[in-house]
């Protein structure tokens, strides 16, 4: 009887240990700091979250795919640098369509060379953040990248702007996941996705175009990055070249902690944006409660391979791996 | 049909010195008309000083080989590459050893190798009982033990001079400097580990088919966590042999390392999926990296071309490996 108990308890946890996991943070620190839990707050750590949100639902299309991408922080930065640039060359109306594209077109080389030429999409990937931070350095010509008129521009909308009261980066990021929410699970698009990412090989003699399918995924996280970087370079107005640097493995954590997993097939928006949210509570609860940034790394270690492990070991029945 | 699989066998082998020959002659021979400087870029004291500066990265990239040959990968080398380096700067101003004089220094090195060792062996025993994925083992401490990094002493750099220190580490015993000697051993003792030793035909089969491996007997977990326990112990000398001369770590220090090591051993060769691989390949990436970052300075290219040129060749060399596999595949099965 308690075995049978404990195997609903896990499969509770399998299927929503993350939203229990959550929902046990924030009363933790609600507890602990009452500040925690008012609206300034909560909104405030929601926006900081909506640059890694926007490019975290991206990278769920490409993991659910099967595949990785450790491209999108210097794809990121490239974004912010092109888009700071072209404001003050051909005005924001233009620059931001003309971004998007060149944006685009590196997530469409990524999603040839993996879809179409078949390679390893963690070395494809490995290669493009490499060659697109030089793509970047070699654009800006090393240099800091700053908006002329930092008063005089409505270019600052998208990042530091409010609509309804809600500031545009969370109704950017709400808008981005509610929209591709319903591509990944209500359309035939979103079905196909999971069926390459769960089984490639079946999907392609189902008569699914598999390398088409891991192409749009690669296409949709590159338009996500251009929207990552337009928020960004808004906020700022400016921006060094290794802005979006290391934020692909905080990327994949997030995808991680929301249970997608890393063999694809697994995974949805919702959980991903939780697991954003979850990533960004704890560095701003543990700051509120006085520890130090770095803490944040050490709980978020713990975190991600505790939210794993309790996923896997939920799934195959026993704590402890099998493997002698 | 046969001849056509080894040819590509050998091609395969042998394409990273083929790509550094190149590399020498272009650079050779660029820098000529190119270069500022006066110094001809394949001036011996040019190239020693190169393989010096692959030290470091070369150090580590020879464990992330077998690891990589086990068909595991680790993305917290940044992080204990750093953590080293103030275990070992920051021991020898301990009050406990401040008896022992300058034999405070072998101390701090070993208690420096114990504790990459020990990060390892949590790294490998986590991959081991849990049975999560090692790549998101790893990237989780990569946070974390990055997190440690910055408990030790917050953002402020660590630094702790010792002229002793530096004179060993600036030291060339037989004309060469130590940092290369150090290098060379490891090279020979990992060369050593995957072809001699049961334990590598182990790491060889375990990477190419594990339910095989387990099927055959050869315990899988062990296996990982020494892996793991000897890239710790690697990174850990390669921090030591840093930081003596150098004296000084950063808490970012180690930053991105995983990323370049990981393109160096690929280039050398070694598959990612586990199950093929090579030390003396992993050596050549290593050099095939560094010389052409040195190269496109000497010549006067812009630093931001050497990210570009190694990303794209990254790309190219898995496509040339993927076409000469499917090659090979396809005359098997005819």
């Amino acid at each position: 009887m308690a075995q049978g108990n404990l195997k609903v308890i896990g499969e509770l946890l399998a299927k929503h240990g993350i939203l229990v996991a959550f929902i046990i943070f924030m009363i933790v620190f609600t507890v602990l700091n009452p500040r925690f839990i008012t609206s300034d707050n909560v909104l405030g750590v929601v926006r900081s979250s909506a640059i890694l949100g926007v490019m975290a639902i991206g990278v769920t299309f490409v993991v659910v795919s099967g595949n990785l991408d450790l491209s999108v922080g210097s794809m990121m930065s490239f974004s912010t640098i092109v888009v700071l640039d072209l404001h003050d060359k051909i005005g924001p109306i233009l620059g931001i369509p003309v971004m998007f594209a060149m944006t685009m077109a590196l997530g469409a080389l990524i999603g040839f060379l993996v879809g179409y030429l078949k390679l390893n999409s963690l070395i494809v990937t490995l290669g493009m953040l490499s060659a697109i931070h030089g793509l970047t350095l070699t654009y800006s010509g090393g240099k800091n990248m700053d908006i002329a008129d930092k008063d005089g521009t409505w270019f600052s909308i998208f990042g530091q702007g409010e609509i309804l009261g809600l500031p545009v980066p969370i109704l950017l990021f709400a808008l981005l996941a509610a929209g591709l929410t319903l591509l990944l699970s209500k359309t035939p698009f979103g079905r196909k996705v999971y069926a390459v990412g769960g089984n490639g090989v079946a999907a392609t003699f189902s008569g699914i175009p598999r390398a088409r399918i891991v192409f749009y995924c690669y296409l949709i996280s590159s338009f996500c990055v251009a929207v990552a970087g337009l928020i960004q370079a808004s906020r700022s107005l400016g921006s060094q070249n290794t802005v979006g640097q290391g934020l692909e493995l905080e990327v994949l954590a997030a995808v991680i902690l929301g249970g997608a997993s890393l063999l694809g097939g697994s995974g949805t928006i919702f959980k991903t944006v939780i697991g954003v949210l979850i990533l960004g509570f704890i560095q701003n609860g543990l700051l509120l409660i006085g520890l130090e940034f770095y803490v944040q790394y050490i709980v978020t270690w713990v975190i991600i391979i505790l939210a794993v492990w309790l996923d896997i070991a939920a799934k195959r029945g026993q704590l402890w791996s099998p493997i002698a | 049909m046969m001849k056509r699989t080894i040819f590509a066998k050998h091609l395969r082998e042998s394409a990273i010195w083929i790509f550094i020959a190149l590399e020498l002659a272009f650079f050779g021979i660029a820098g000529e008309f190119l270069s500022l400087s006066e110094g001809s870029f394949l001036a011996p004291d040019n190239m020693l000083l190169l393989i010096k500066q692959t030290v470091p990265l070369g150090i580590i990239a020879l464990g992330m080989t077998i690891i990589m040959i086990n068909g595991n990968i680790d993305l917290s080398v940044g992080p204990i590459f750093a953590l080293c380096a103030i275990v070992l700067l920051d021991t020898m101003t301990w009050p406990i050893f401040a008896g022992l004089g300058d034999w405070v220094i072998p101390v701090s090195w070993t208690l420096a190798i114990l504790v990459g060792s020990i990060l390892g062996a949590i790294n490998g025993l986590i991959v081991w009982k849990t049975g999560v994925d090692a790549f998101i083992v790893t990237l989780g401490s990569m946070l974390g033990y990055r997190g440690l990094v910055f408990l030790y002493n917050g953002e402020q750099p660590t630094y702790h001079l010792n002229w002793t220190l530096v004179d060993i580490a600036e030291s060339t015993p037989l004309g060469i400097p130590l940092p290369i000697l150090i290098f060379a051993g490891c090279i020979a003792f990992t060369w050593w580990l995957t072809k001699r030793t049961a334990h590598g035909r182990n790491a060889f089969a375990i990477g190419d088919n594990r339910t095989a491996a387990v099927n055959a007997g050869i315990r899988v977990g062990p296996h990982m966590v020494w892996n793991y326990v000897l890239i710790g112990f690697l990174v850990a000398v390669s921090s030591v042999t840093f930081y003596s001369a150098s004296g000084s770590v950063n808490p970012n220090d180690g930053m991105l390392y995983e990323l370049w090591i990981i393109t160096a051993v690929v280039l050398g060769g070694t598959k990612l999926a586990g199950g093929r691989g090579s030390i003396i390949g992993t050596v050549g990436g290593v050099i095939a990296i560094q010389l052409m970052r040195k190269g496109l300075g000497h010549i006067g290219a812009d630093t931001a071309m050497v990210n570009l040129v190694i990303g794209s060749i990254l790309i190219v060399v898995l496509y040339i490996d993927r076409q000469l596999n499917r090659k090979g595949e396809q005359e098997l099965k005819a």
